[in-house]
């Protein structure tokens, strides 16, 4: 019988069995940012601890860097404290780091593929919880926290739990306007925000099979929206054809050796999976968030449900809390919700592709006067490319803000914040209370072109219609 | 460093209503700027607690009745959201010692088992009858049994549950694995040896 890519990462990782019955895992690639290592290495030094492999542990910086000052100190003390922490930390202990002066900085789940230090048959963690991300390529890939962070530190291991596999498969073309993101709201609308528990998910299929690495991404990027620790594609062509090339690859004679390797971690025909779930990509539609939770998540041209219809008190009890906080009433459409900010930009949707594609239909169109949108490229990689694409000029032309590389609006831990109870579309992974930096601020998740299609109206639209989708060809 | 051993946790009880308390409500990430842990606990469910302009809510958690609390009772889906172990930390610092839910998210558990919180799982109908307890005597005494898996309050008993691993890891005082992970440093090497991206 056949194994998994998960099965067979984890035999090659796994080191022993721990009193307890969980397993020490070896971490291959460690990733950290600012907000998550400092503890962890305050730990370390509590402790009279080394860092065991400093070659395999990569820094960067993302939540707290603003977006629009470059110069520091940051207008942000303990922003500016943060980053110092970082760097001394990584320097004390020959950890490279992509500071903000080397080009390369960005959200941390950005840099790592672009960088290629993401690799199909490993296992990576990182002290945030959008790890997964790395699971795209066809890697093993946790979030974990900050006592863990220093457990990897000081040991490249991790005391864990083996997971089950859910194979998720989902088939066909999808329509005109439906995105990477839209698969993933799906997925999370129909199992659930606690249904991938004690799972890992393979995400497959033809849809799956056809997606280029950044829509891979978008989709690993939220399996823990759906409570699943983990969520990876297998290794293929088109993961190698990006790979090929980038600064921590492989190269010469050592990459053919190491396609080879990859190769062999996909998952087996005859594997057994624990649970298997077949989607019709044809069903899904351009998804939009109504609630708190990444579940609470509608079509585009559907109603927001009504606490009548929720099937169990508990739920009724969810949606009514949703429903007061967003300030919607149950059974109104979702199109037409006045929008106050749009922010294009997140590990999930801050991509060149993502970029690309909003350019391509705003082009000649005009935010709407009553709202803000900003841009927020994910890396300092693709803003420079998207720049040398003239793509700034588009976006800036529209009346969008082309920012600087950070985490930015998708969580308030730099001065991009929603204030009051503003409403936002957001091409970002979480709509929870408070989320995005003001305690009664409101967050729609979608689609980055749905986000430009509510940055043009000025209110929740279907992209479709307002950029003039070739819907009719369906 | 094996810590002391948790067979027990004994203590008063406060209810957080609510499925899907995610960790930016637990600790709002703009409290999450700061470089140790120390005085997290000041920040703990802030949202929850007070309005914009810092004044309290009325909330269980400002109600001097239960200001004594050390258990959290809550619903299902328990910290949901981040990895961010900022929210057990604040937990643990604001002088809980465990939360009882009807299921937890998962990087929220083991960032707890890690810190000696102990997470137990009730059903709907027994967290029910606790809150309801507490309610209406909030003195009454909750003790969670790690070894026997049962909670007590007043005069009643309910069954819980406590994931394996960390049951066994509390009651063999090992929940913080690092000295057992740094025991394997032997294997460790030769399991990063054997591939070739670690060298
Ligand atoms: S973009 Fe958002 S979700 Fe991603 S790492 Fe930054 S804060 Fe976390």
């Amino acid at each position: 019988m056949g194994k998994s890519l998960f099965e067979k990462v984890w035999d090659a990782h796994v080191v022993r069995e721990l009193v307890n019955g969980q397993s020490q895992l070896l971490i291959g690639t460690h990733l950290i940012h600012e907000v998550t290592s400092p503890q962890a290495f305050g730990m370390l030094r509590d402790k009279n601890l080394q860092v065991k492999y400093p070659h395999r542990t990569f820094a960067t910086v993302d939540h707290i860097v603003p977006t629009n000052e470059s110069l520091e100190p940051y207008s942000d003390p303990l922003a500016q404290g943060m980053i110092e922490e970082l760097r001394k930390n990584c320097a004390e202990n020959q950890i490279t780091f992509f500071d903000t002066n080397t080009g390369s900085q960005g959200i941390v789940h950005v840099v790592g593929p672009e960088q290629g230090i993401t690799q199909p048959g490993t296992t990576i963690a990182c002290g945030d919880s959008h790890t997964a991300t790395h699971g795209a390529f066809g890697a093993i890939a946790f979030g974990i926290g900050t006592s863990q962070v220093r457990d990897v530190l000081a040991t490249q291991t991790i005391a864990l739990n083996k997971l089950k596999v859910r194979r998720i498969n989902v088939d066909g073309n999808l329509l005109p306007g439906v995105y990477a993101k839209d698969v993933v709201l799906h997925i999370i609308r129909i199992l659930g925000t606690q249904g991938g528990t004690g799972f890992a998910y393979e995400y497959g299929g033809t849809t799956f099979d056809n997606f280029t690495m950044e829509e891979r991404m978008t989709v690993c990027n939220m399996s823990i929206e759906g409570g699943a620790r983990a969520g990876y594609v297998n290794p293929d062509e088109t993961t190698f054809e990006y790979l090929e090339g980038r600064p921590y690859t492989p190269s010469g004679e050592d990459w053919n050796a190491a396609v080879e390797q990859w190769k062999y971690f996909a998952s087996d025909e005859d594997c057994i999976y624990d649970d298997i779930v077949n989607i019709d990509a044809s069903e899904i539609q351009p998804t939009v968030t109504w609630g708190i939770t990444p579940g609470q998540g509608i079509g585009i041209e559907e109603s927001i449900p009504k606490l009548a219809d929720a099937p169990t008190q508990s739920e009724r009890d969810s949606m009514s809390e949703a429903l007061e906080y967003m300030k919607f009433e149950g059974g109104s459409p979702i199109m037409g919700k006045k929008i106050d900010i749009a922010f294009i930009g997140s590990c999930t949707n801050g991509r060149l592709s993502d970029f690309e594609e909003v350019a391509k239909y705003v082009k000649g169109h005009k935010v709407a006067d009553s709202l803000t949108a900003i841009i927020v490229p994910g890396s300092q990689v693709v803003a420079k490319i998207a720049e040398a694409k003239g793509l700034d000029k588009i976006f800036i032309e529209a009346g969008f803000e082309w920012r600087a590389a950070g985490c930015s609006m998708c969580l308030a831990m730099n001065p991009d914040k929603l204030i009051g109870d503003q409403l936002c579309a957001s091409s970002s992974n979480r709509n929870f209370k408070g989320r995005q930096g003001s305690p009664t601020g409101r967050t729609m998740l979608m689609s980055p072109l749905m986000v430009a299609a509510a940055a043009v109206t000025g209110e929740v639209s279907d992209a479709r219609e307002v950029f003039g989708l070739a819907t009719a060809e369906i | 460093m094996s810590s002391t051993p948790i067979n027990q946790v004994t203590g008063k009880g406060v209810f957080v209503p609510g499925d899907d308390v995610d960790t930016d409500r637990i600790i709002p990430a703009r409290f999450m700027k700061c470089i140790t842990f120390d005085g997290l606990g000041d920040y703990l469910f802030y949202d929850v607690r007070k309005t914009e302009l810092g004044e309290d809510k009325k909330h269980n958690l400002n109600d001097p009745r239960f200001a004594e609390a050390s258990i959290i009772i809550s619903g299902n889906n328990f910290g949901c959201g981040s990895s961010r172990e900022h929210a057990p930390q604040s937990i643990l610092r604001a002088g809980y010692v465990a939360v009882i839910a009807g299921s937890f998210a998962e990087i929220f558990f083991g960032n707890s088992t890690n810190l000696g919180v102990v997470c137990a799982i009730a059903s709907d109908v027994d967290r029910k009858s606790i809150t309801q307890a507490i309610d209406i005597n909030p003195e009454i005494e909750i003790s969670i049994d790690v070894r026997n898996l049962r909670i007590c309050y007043g005069k009643n008993s309910v069954s819980c549950e406590i994931k394996p691993g960390a049951r066994e890891s509390f009651l063999s005082g090992r929940y913080d694995p690092l000295d057992e992970l740094l025991q394997g440093a032997d294997e460790v090497s030769k399991t990063a040896g054997s591939l070739t991206y670690m060298n």
